[in-house]
């Protein structure tokens, strides 16, 4: 115990010695918190919008007109001439083309059914995507209020309509923001936890200090310990100031409890700190290192469904996400914060998260060595 | 007996660092091992500090096996690496503290002890240690070895990259730690500091050649030695002084030529040669060996210095010629 505790005061004392830290500690995380959070927001608003009107009917300009009322849409050209908008969509000033043909209202009239098209850019496919649904969800609505319209409203009872009213559970006003800034949370306290370990083990390689230390009483346990704990501390300690900042900066709901919370980053966080610890093991400098938690971060990021649902992955992805430990933090933090979930319901990703913890720890002591 | 090793025996891959080192060391005695970069020093002391297993042959401290017994031999010893290995992001005071701590002791327990080497840098003890100069540097990292009151100390090339006035200043502080009772192996690449010691091994690729107290190390079975002196560079009559029939072996000594011959007749033939070769300010007398012909003599009988060129430097040091040989 003397020995854990000597060293830990003199990790403390580098750690906040050192200049490049306490940047990272409290500067990366606002910055992550307000920037990212709206960056990478999947909100779209001022798509812009061509619209070929070649039937100039009132049903045509209802329907147009109900694309101007949109607050998501600015229609930037109006013309007659669908190669011109097509130039447009080339060009890059237009994302989507609404075209309307001449026998529009005539068919919506006389046959009760009539074509549209959409052309949509789709080099960001997210994108395109939005788009669409942003233009369906127009459109149906123009759809029903022409039904209204044409068939009068006291008749309208007779008419057997379905209207869908969604309603947004865990996230009533369908905030973003919210969900992105649970997922930037974590992977800000991974980030935290692996890298900065990581670094520092490296870190006392490189400057050849133990050389040193291994003629001390010092075991391996202890050296270990004693690198480890203080970035678990930061860890969590940077997971209760983004909660904080998400409070204060985008009322971030916490419905479930704060203290399960911590307990499961408690876990998660010992497996994140394994692998950092694993990852110092394989690299001799800190460069090397750099580019390998790149490499690790980059994947295990990208594959927690931080932008995309884990669910909607290939099989063989949602396999490989079983040793992500990033996707179980994503899918717990969210289920805590927004849904209110208790033990009983992450209990599954506890226990995993326990026996991964334990199992790259492990594996990690074995395979780290004093000497180089 | 303090340190015991024999026939001790070891390889980094196709590498002998050791071959076959036998070695005893006194309690008590300062003793030194000389040798240039990649003699096997380095290996030999991290050996003794329990860092390295030998692969073959047995290393006490004490009467404890460094590979069994580690954890007491790392109780008992004081080890300073080459390298400066302590924080530099710690100030001196921390350092010593946190050494102090680790080993279960305080500062101010083991205060006289470490006193003499101390007062050196106290004035400084707030300083981080990155902020120190090379010669305070090994002063803190030889308080920081002793702060456990080792038995015995083992300093792996403490004063190199020390100024002259602060090698000897270190050396000073190395007998009076003596004076407390504890043995001292150090390992150094200046000829001139093993006249220091009690006793000196003289180390080359990896074997002992010799170990010998270091006024009786010119003497013995060693052959006469010549020297060749000029007011010009002597260099260039290397490789002339070489060819001549009768040289066993030459080398350069500072700003001369030290010779030994093959039998004493042909000394005279020496003078004659050398005569004849256009510079007035020659000369050609027999002078008395230092350690250092005492060791290039080793060499050259183990077959293995004669034909290396180059020269000292200034330092007296074998550290950088025979890197490459």
């Amino acid at each position: 115990m003397r020995i854990i505790y000597t060293l830990l005061v003199k990790e403390f004392k580098q750690i906040f010695r050192n200049r490049f830290m306490l940047p990272v500690i409290f500067v990366i995380p606002l910055v992550q918190m307000i920037i990212l959070t709206y960056a990478a927001s999947l909100e779209m608003k001022d798509i812009k919008m061509a619209v070929v009107d070649q039937d100039h009917s009132t049903a045509s300009r209802l329907l147009v007109s109900s694309f101007t009322g949109s607050p998501f849409f600015r229609i930037t050209l109006q013309t007659g001439d669908d190669r011109e908008a097509t130039r447009w969509l080339h060009r890059d000033k237009v994302d989507v083309i609404l075209h309307v043909k001449d026998d529009f209202e005539k068919g919506l009239f006389r046959e009760g059914s009539a074509d549209l098209q959409l052309v949509i850019n789709a080099i960001n496919a997210t994108e395109a995507g939005l788009i669409q649904a942003y233009c369906t969800r127009i459109i149906t609505g123009f759809n029903s209020q022409l039904r209204t319209g044409l068939s009068g409203p006291e008749s309208s009872a007779g008419m057997p309509s379905l209207e869908i009213i969604p309603a947004f559970w865990y996230n009533p006003e369908f905030d973003y923001k919210i969900y992105m800034f649970c997922g930037i949370l974590v992977i800000l306290v991974t980030l935290i936890g692996m890298l900065l370990t990581a670094l520092n083990l490296v870190r006392e390689k490189e400057m050849g200090t133990t050389e040193q230390i291994n003629v001390t009483p010092i075991r391996k346990t202890h050296f270990i310990i004693a690198k480890l704990l203080p970035f678990w501390i930061i860890a969590l300690f940077e997971l209760g100031f983004g909660l904080i900042l998400g409070r204060l900066l985008y009322d971030l709901p916490i419905v479930g409890s704060p203290l399960l919370l911590f307990l499961f980053a408690a876990i998660y966080l010992l497996a994140v700190l394994g692998i950092g610890l694993f990852l110092s093991t394989m690299s001799h400098t800190q460069q090397q290192l750099m580019f390998m938690s790149f490499f690790f971060m980059v994947t295990f990021i990208l594959m927690s469904g931080v932008f995309t649902p884990t669910e909607s992955m290939p099989d063989w992805a949602q396999e490989m996400n079983r040793v992500n430990p990033l996707a179980y933090f994503m899918r717990v933090i969210r289920m805590i914060l927004l849904k209110g979930s208790g033990f009983r319901d992450i209990s599954r990703e506890f226990f995993s998260m326990l026996v991964y913890a334990s199992t790259i720890l492990t594996l990690a002591v074995v395979s780290y060595r004093k000497t180089t | 007996m303090s340190v015991v090793i024999h026939r001790v025996d070891k390889s980094f891959k196709e590498f002998r660092a050791l071959k076959q080192v036998d070695l005893r060391l006194d309690s008590g005695e300062l003793f030194g091992v000389i040798g240039p970069d990649g003699a096997g020093k380095s290996t030999l002391f991290r050996i003794i500090a329990s860092l390295l297993a030998p692969d073959s042959g047995r290393c006490e401290v004490n009467g404890f096996n460094v590979v069994r017994d580690y954890r007491e031999v790392r109780r008992l010893i004081g080890y300073m690496p080459g390298r400066f290995s302590l924080y530099m992001d710690l100030s001196v005071e921390e350092n010593l503290n946190f050494y102090a701590r680790v080993f279960g002791t305080s500062v101010r327990a083991n205060y006289e002890l470490i006193r003499e080497v101390y007062r050196h840098i106290e004035p400084f003890k707030k300083r981080l240690a990155k902020r120190l100069s090379g010669g305070m540097k090994q002063k803190l990292a030889l308080s920081c070895a002793l702060i456990h009151r080792p038995q015995v100390l083992v300093l792996d090339e403490p004063t190199t990259g020390v100024d002259a006035v602060s090698r000897g200043e270190f050396w000073e502080l190395l007998e009076s730690i003596r004076q407390e009772g504890i043995t001292i192996l150090v390992s150094t690449p200046y000829m001139d500091e093993a006249e220091r010691c009690d006793r000196v091994a003289l180390m080359q690729k990896g074997r002992v050649l010799d170990v010998a107290d270091p006024s009786e190390i010119g003497k013995g079975d060693m052959l006469p030695i010549y020297a060749l002196r000029s007011n010009r560079e002597v260099y260039p009559f290397l490789k002339r002084i070489r060819k001549l029939e009768g040289c066993r072996s030459a080398w350069l000594f500072g700003d001369e030529l030290h010779v030994t011959l093959k039998a004493p007749q042909h000394a005279s033939a020496f003078r004659k040669e050398i005569a004849g070769w256009e510079d007035d300010s020659l000369k050609w007398v027999p002078i008395s060996p230092s350690i250092e012909d005492r060791f290039m003599w080793l060499m050259t009988e183990a077959g293995e210095a004669g034909t290396a060129p180059g020269s000292m430097n200034e330092n007296n040091s074998l550290s950088e010629d025979y890197k490459y040989t």
